[in-house]
């Protein structure tokens, strides 16, 4: 494959006239050093990545990974059997129920914040919300503490229309996630809108303009890293790598197993950016927000997260990327065993589950017990997300227990958690 | 005259009469006293001496630390900061052709004055005040109505209410989130129904007091004197805040009362104020007086955060961040440490006490001072010095614009005419929709909007690349940039017009024959393509999107 010519996502500049165009700007960065070595290494070797897939809205435990039939709470909802032994999910997730054996179950996730907006910064930075400081998600502290050299994609990437996607929180700005909005369609403004000559003149316009700019201003134009985000924006422009966003060449057998939907197409993007060297993922279904007709809502949900989330089990594995890579599939909470009269299911977060494996973690481990007459509020074996991000940092060689410094001084623990020992290897 | 004609007449002669007491009225309204000129003198005698005192103490500070200072900064571009801080937005090419023509030797002081009585000041101020206090989320639902806040705010600033006045009512006023806008920031601290009084204590000190008390919530404040005590007390000024059907009230009668966090026992917590107890009113609820003791003349805390929080929306950083504090907006030190020494700071907050707290007179001396007008440039080559330089004040800092102003300046610089109210009703829904647009994809800064930011790649990508630049500036009937190549009539005349509208000054020589070069051969009618490609540059460069 030519290297001059990106695909059809970026039919506007050749690679080498952008190359071109940047060095008269002065531009010094690097062809890229990603290291096809270390993006190749396979299995063990491999350096560690993550998935996470956000169920936003608040998937019902019931309706998914703790199904109670024929209980009052239960509701219409099915079991099946899964290759996880003893171990039955709801009826809607058949392909789920074949994978199930290369994961581990828990069941008592708990947390104090019963407000989506709260509930999700909790769920994915670990920390309750505080007035006085923006925590980093989990997924900008990878990045932050690992080497992500040779990476002209961004190390962090959010795919789906999430609304509130993970934040670099007092790290900056710049450890934010990266935003594809319809992933496996095309990444949003990677394309320069004119042709290669026009392009290369208005950098050379830009050079100019950024050379007068810096007369007497040197310190403070060095200081505000303008011109690095501007080149780190052109490098990625033309960065082959920037292949990894797209699914078109993907046989059509393998995007059908996934779904053409956007969470579907989002997770085949996902197992592509990992084997690109992206480190961090997370793929956003929504529609979970079920406080009316529930069933119904998490049924269709169903349709799209039971294949694609099965289908990237299944090729994490095939390719040798399993043992590499974290999968966790999560929400802000969980929701009422109560059903309310709207055949609906309100914010519940005491007592709900995810599914968690890869990455060189224990599967086929069962963790937490609901009550199923939904009287208990808390469930057995409570869980706290805090535990469950040490485990995943822990799997990074990342210590939670190390110390950041915020911009105003103030130290905070990367992480509050200890890591759970039931899913560690031993 | 019978009285079935007295009835019949009766009214309608009363009404007549009422419509002619209208039309007097408005035709010859009442005069009243005008100023009296040796106070509107008195005025500027305050104004000059304000200023001078402020400089001289900049000129004392700069020597003692062996700074030399910037070069005063040319009046455009002291414009487009004004323009910046005041309207989110650069100046438009047609305001500038004004200001050129304007032959007042104080301009740009009526300029500012001028930008003060434009309605898009009170509209863009009355959003960040609206942030400081509430925030940007919309939630609680039903209870909380951040538009009637805002609102209310715009009016509080188009009227120049007294500062310490609308921060009475926001902490005291009763009644109804729809009828009484400002019992808005009791309602938004609403958490699962009942008013979190730790939130609006915490929201409180650092809106209202600029400090941070909120780590005392749950411990001693590791370096500044706020104990845990301090907290609680000041949250129990909210703890009998409740909400009826008449909207937010004080129960009189409850007590506030907590768990301890070591016994876990609940106790009862006094309201206590850490500080000057003796500017404690007698009466009132337990809301109006915190509204009186932190609001009073002689709590210094509060006309210090004012000045600052201005500062900051001027300077685009805050004063407490440059030395002698090196601190956040919303975190300054206890001005008993100034004690004695007095700075700048202080000086401005004297000021604005004896204003009587008036917003627009503060933000005019500000924008008088010497180091608002040194420019941004220095002759200084070591980083040290220059660091120095830009902490004491003696270079103006450069600062990365706000999404709302990055936008805003995109939006301006493709029109030749400005953007305000009396634009068309599509330029503003076409305005109106952009802005939400990309500001969902560049991201929105939020309540910490004054907090320093670093750049991000897509940020770039999204200004070189996106929708909004590309419908805003291409070649079209509705855009400048066609006009632009039009008119100009000659190259030189376009690169002149295209250096003004984006970037507020005329090119350097260096540029303009860079940019002729390219022109050169070029026929006419390519002109609009070469003008595009030229805005193009202009808004990508840092000069664009950074205030300086």
């Amino acid at each position: 494959m030519s290297i001059d010519r990106i695909g059809n996502l970026f039919s506007g500049l050749s690679r080498r006239d952008l190359l071109k165009a940047s060095t008269a700007l002065g531009v010094s960065f690097l062809l890229p050093t990603l290291s096809a070595r270390a993006a190749e290494k396979r299995g063990t070797e491999r350096a560690k990545s993550f998935i996470t897939l956000w169920m936003n809205g608040g998937p019902s435990q019931l309706e998914t990974w703790d199904p109670h039939p024929g209980t009052a709470i239960g509701g219409p909802t099915q079991e099946i059997s899964t290759s996880f032994s003893g171990v039955n999910i709801a009826a809607d997730y058949p392909m789920m129920a074949e994978q199930l054996q290369h994961l581990s179950v828990i069941r008592s996730l708990v947390s104090k914040e019963g407000d989506h907006e709260r509930g999700t910064y909790f769920m994915k930075t670990g920390y309750r919300p505080d007035p006085t400081v923006i925590h980093p998600a989990i997924g900008a502290l990878i990045p932050h503490q690992l080497e992500t050299q040779g990476l002209e994609v961004p190390p962090y990437v959010s795919l789906g229309d999430g609304q509130w996607p993970g934040r670099g929180g007092y790290l900056g700005d710049q450890f934010d996630a990266f935003r594809v909005f319809e992933p496996g369609r095309s990444v949003q403004n990677m394309q320069a809108r004119v042709g290669e000559k026009r392009q290369t003149d208005r950098l050379e316009g830009l050079e100019i303009l950024t050379k007068s700019f810096r007369q007497g201003r040197r310190y403070q134009s060095e200081k505000s890293l303008h011109q690095d985000t501007v080149e780190r924006a052109l490098t990625m422009m033309s960065s082959e790598q920037l292949k990894a966003f797209e699914i078109e060449d993907e046989p059509e057998s393998i995007r059908n197993k996934y779904g053409d939907s956007r969470f579907g197409r989002g997770c085949l993007v996902a197992r592509r950016l990992i084997e690109t060297g992206v480190r961090v993922v997370e793929v956003t279904l929504n529609g979970f927000d079920s406080h009316a007709n529930n069933f119904e809502a998490h049924t269709n949900r169903a349709a799209d997260l039971d294949k694609a989330f099965a289908m990237l089990i299944q090729e994490l594995r095939e390719r040798d990327l399993y043992d590499s890579t974290i999968v966790l599939c999560i929400g802000e909470f969980g929701r009422t065993p109560k059903i309310n009269p709207l055949d609906g299911r309100d914010h519940w977060p005491n007592g709900f589950s995810t599914l968690i494996g890869g990455g060189g973690l224990r599967s086929g481990v069962l963790i937490g017990e609901t009550d199923p007459t939904g009287t208990a509020t808390d469930p057995k074996d409570p869980i706290k997300v805090q535990d469950l991000y040490a485990t995943i940092l822990n799997q990074f060689a990342i210590d939670p227990s190390e110390e950041l410094m915020t911009p105003i001084g103030r130290p905070l623990y990367i992480c509050e958690g200890t890591p759970l020992k039931q899913l560690l290897e031993v | 005259m019978n009285w079935k004609s007295i009835t019949l007449y009766l009214p309608a002669t009363a009404v007549i009469i009422g419509l002619l007491l209208i039309v007097f009225s408005t035709a010859f309204p009442p005069v009243h006293a005008r100023i009296d000129d040796s106070d509107h003198q008195q005025e500027i005698t305050e104004f000059n001496s304000t200023v001078s005192r402020v400089n001289q103490w900049f000129r004392n500070d700069w020597q003692a630390a062996g700074l030399s200072q910037a070069p005063p900064a040319d009046e455009k571009i002291l414009l487009r900061r004004l323009s910046l801080a005041l309207h989110g937005t650069i100046p438009s090419l047609e305001e500038l052709r004004r200001f050129e023509a304007d032959q007042r030797p104080d301009r740009l002081q009526q300029w500012c004055r001028e930008m003060l009585e434009d309605p898009r000041f009170a509209d863009y101020f009355a959003e960040r005040f609206t942030r400081a206090f509430v925030g940007t989320q919309g939630e609680p639902f039903l209870v909380f109505r951040r538009d009637r806040f805002r609102n209310w705010i715009v009016e509080q600033l188009k009227q120049n209410r007294p500062y310490n006045q609308v921060v009475q009512e926001i902490i005291s006023q009763d009644g109804l989130w729809t009828g009484e806008p400002a019992t808005n920031f009791m309602t938004h601290a609403v958490l699962n129904g009942d008013v979190d009084e730790n939130k609006l204590a915490g929201k409180t000190v650092r809106a209202v007091l600029g400090q941070r008390i909120d780590c005392a919530q749950c411990h001693d404040h590791p370096f500044a004197d706020w104990k845990q005590h301090d907290f609680e007390g000041l949250a129990a000024y909210f703890g009998q805040v409740r909400l009826s059907a008449f909207g937010v009230e004080d129960r009189k009668n409850q007590e506030y009362k907590v768990e301890d966090r070591i016994t876990l026992e609940e106790r009862t917590v006094q309201p206590e104020v850490p500080f000057q107890e003796n500017l404690l009113p007698d009466s009132g609820t337990r809301r109006e007086q915190l509204a009186i003791w932190s609001t009073h003349p002689d709590n210094r805390r509060f006309s210090r955060a004012a000045v600052n929080r201005i500062w900051a929306l001027l300077f685009g950083k805050a004063f407490s961040e440059g030395a002698p504090y090196y601190t956040r907006v919303d975190d300054l030190p206890d001005p008993e440490d100034d004690e004695g020494t007095g700075t700048a700071l202080d000086l401005l907050a004297d000021a604005f006490v004896a204003s009587n707290y008036n917003i627009k007179q503060l933000i005019e001396t500000i924008a008088a001072l010497e180091v608002y007008r040194l420019d941004s440039t220095t002759d200084e080559i070591d980083d040290s010095i220059v660091r120095q330089q830009i902490d004491h004040w003696a270079v103006f800092p450069l600062i990365r614009l706000r999404p709302e102003q990055v936008v805003g300046s995109m939006l301006q610089a493709a029109s030749i005419k400005t953007i305000d109210q009396n634009s068309h009703l599509l330029t503003r829904t076409f305005k109106l929709i952009n802005e939400n647009d990309f500001l969902k994809e560049y991201g929105d800064f939020g309540a910490d909007e004054l907090d320093e930011r670093a750049g991000t790649v897509p940020q770039a990508l999204l200004r070189m690349n996106g929708k909004l630049f590309e419908e805003s500036t291409r070649p079209s009937p509705f855009n400048a940039t066609p006009r632009i190549a039009l008119a100009s009539g000659s190259p030189e005349h376009i690169i002149e017009t295209c250096f003004l509208t984006c970037l507020t000054r005329y090119p350097s020589q260096e540029e303009n024959q860079f940019f002729l070069n390219k022109w050169q051969d070029e026929k006419s009618d390519r002109w609009p393509q070469r003008t595009h490609d030229l805005y193009w540059a202009l808004i990508n460069s840092p000069e664009f999107s950074w205030n300086h």
